[in-house]
């Protein structure tokens, strides 16, 4: 499947093989638009429904009947012309439509009438002292594990943090016979309070019963710690330790693993590099696409769909998805988009999905300690900077978070501020007594993704490209 | 700090940690395949040495980067395991000629 595009154009071009890519480009394909659909992963599926078409684990109760839903999807997709090319790294994509993208070590271009974005999301940052140890992960990390190769933690281990998936995870380890020795769970008591007016939508919800559930289903099994307020990891070269701070009390456990997670928020990158207009979110506390209710955002042809266009879970991510593909089908073929469901009907599909949700964000909404660090914490994994080192050069006249490159690199390293960007901009937020959105984040370019220089060195040139570059 | 489910029933695939042949199931990524492993597999940072493992295993950290076959900052967690693979724990950065 690592083999290059086809074709040099395409009518629409799906980024992301998750929920909402799969069911983007099963819509665009199946309205008989030329559709090809690029995924980083190795198999389709993106993170929700990770390894759908390979996992080891094949006692479908484990993993539970919403992840199953992935493999309709993937048949459905199965069933049209779209074409799907996985391992291939979209690194680049511009405002005329044509994006770059590196399959097998080498780069080809492509370029699209209409571009749907289904980058999804990845877990918000979780900066308490000790979390580069090895030995500390996140939990989608370990679901990932899980899902793609049946692996369960099997020494001493913790899970710390809250939301959804961090008791969906707990289940599953638990229903494959792994091991977790205590959840500590860092939900701010205020919050409960903050959503109950919002309860009534999210009792409606179907992730309601299932939730309570699985609650109950891993209290029965695990000591849980609820109302935990200071949280950190200790150990030479490799976890040891995590303490705790819980009604004002504090604990030391021992510990080999420690799984940590407190929501997810998009994953921008691609979309920004591309110019795509942001608006800081108070209620997700992350960076959103500005977007019609068709998923367009301010780059005319771009759309995006799923967790991207802010967080709504997998069952919306679809239907984002269908939605965004339907506006592309009727602005290319609005003839064709008479065989599709109705955008109505799409809507209100959305509008049943998305119940709930503001209860759920209000609920895990993660607490200030643990999004803006203080002293010796690392804040840029990649380039090692703490939470001291960004207040330091912040007074001494670092303004934003592209200032603080010059000062710090932060965000300069391979990940490109995907583990510290939010970090940054609120913690420099913070400091100057600003607002997230005045605070800004930092300018994304392409590559989005790095690639080496003989990859772009070996990319076809015309005459007029190389005259551009060489003297004489 | 890993287990495999007895239920995966996955063909074997050999691959090399340093020298060391190391059982992986086909399908594995080479970083599960490394924390499954029981090896040692901590890399270590380029601008400080510190050691690390991966972090989130869905190619946004870039802390499973590793060598394989020759060629380092490979996202481990991105690769699946091939018959005979060679992978080298990266220490610091990537070499020149890697």
């Amino acid at each position: 499947m690592t083999v290059a595009p086809k074709r040099e154009a395409y009518d629409v071009v799906v980024i992301g093989a998750g929920p909402a890519g799969l069911a983007a480009a099963a819509t665009s394909a199946e309205a008989g638009l030329s559709t090809l659909l690029l995924d980083e992963n190795i198999g389709p599926g993106g993170q929700v429904f990770r390894a759908i078409s390979s996992t080891p684990v094949t006692d479908r109760n484990q993993l539970g009947a919403d992840y199953w839903v992935g493999a309709d999807l993937v048949q459905a997709l199965r069933t049209t012309s779209a074409e799907v090319i996985h391992r291939a790294t979209v690194w680049s994509l511009d405002r005329n439509l044509e994006i770059a993208v590196s399959v097998g070590g080498a780069s080809a271009f492509v370029k699209a009438q209409r571009v749907i974005l289904a980058t999804g999301a990845l877990e918000r940052p979780f900066p308490i002292p000790g979390w580069t140890l090895p030995g500390v992960m996140t939990a989608g990390a370990a679901q990932t594990m899980l899902k793609s190769s049946a692996l369960v933690p099997d020494g001493r281990t913790v899970i710390a943090g809250q939301g959804p998936l961090l008791w969906l995870l707990a289940a599953q380890i638990l229903r494959l016979g792994g091991r977790i020795d205590r959840i500590l769970d860092t939900t701010e008591r205020g919050n409960y309070f903050a959503a109950l007016p919002h309860a009534f939508a999210f009792l409606t919800s179907p992730y309601f019963t299932k939730g309570l559930a699985m609650m109950r289903e891993v209290k029965a099994k695990v000591q849980v710690v609820s109302g935990v307020t200071e949280l950190s990891a200790a150990g030479e070269g490799q976890l040891a330790s995590v303490s705790y701070v819980a009604g004002g009390k504090r604990d030391t456990i021992p510990a080999d693993l420690l799984l940590l997670h407190q929501g997810v928020v998009p994953n921008v990158n691609l979309a920004m590099s591309a110019g795509v207009e942001h608006r800081w979110d108070d209620l997700q506390l992350c960076w959103s696409p500005v977007l019609d209710a068709s998923g367009n955002s301010s780059v005319a042809g771009i759309a995006i769909a799923g967790d991207g266009a802010g967080i709504g879970g997998a069952n919306a991510a679809v239907v984002r998805g269908r939605i965004a593909a339907r506006a592309a089908v009727e602005a290319l073929v609005p003839a064709a988009a008479a065989k599709l469901p109705s955008m109505t009907a799409l809507r209100t599909d959305l509008a049943r999905a998305e119940r709930g949700r503001v209860f759920l964000d209000t609920l895990f909404r993660p607490a200030p300690q643990f999004r803006i660090p203080s002293g010796d914490t690392i804040v840029c994994r990649c380039e090692e900077v703490t939470a001291k080192d960004v207040l330091d050069s912040v007074a001494i006249g670092a303004t934003g978070p592209n200032q603080l490159k010059a000062y710090r690199r932060t965000g300069m390293g391979p990940c490109q501020g995907r583990l510290c960007g939010l970090t940054v901009t609120e913690l420099m937020a913070q400091a100057r007594g600003k607002t997230p959105q005045e605070i800004g984040y930092y300018r994304l370019r392409a590559p989005v993704k790095p690639i080496t220089l003989a990859e772009l060195a070996a990319v076809p040139k015309s005459e007029a490209d190389v005259k551009a570059v060489v003297r004489g | 700090m890993f287990k495999r489910s007895e239920q995966d029933k996955r063909p074997q695939v050999q691959i090399l940690v340093d020298g060391v042949a190391v059982a992986a199931r086909q399908g594995d990524t080479v970083s599960a395949a490394l924390l499954a492993s029981g090896l040692d597999a901590r890399r270590s940072t380029a601008v400080s040495g510190a050691p690390r493992l991966p972090y989130c295993m869905m190619g946004v950290c870039f802390d499973c980067l590793v060598t394989i076959d020759g060629v380092g900052n490979r996202q481990g967690c991105l690769v699946p395991v091939a018959e005979g693979m060679q992978i080298e724990i990266q220490k610091g950065k990537r070499e020149i000629g890697k």
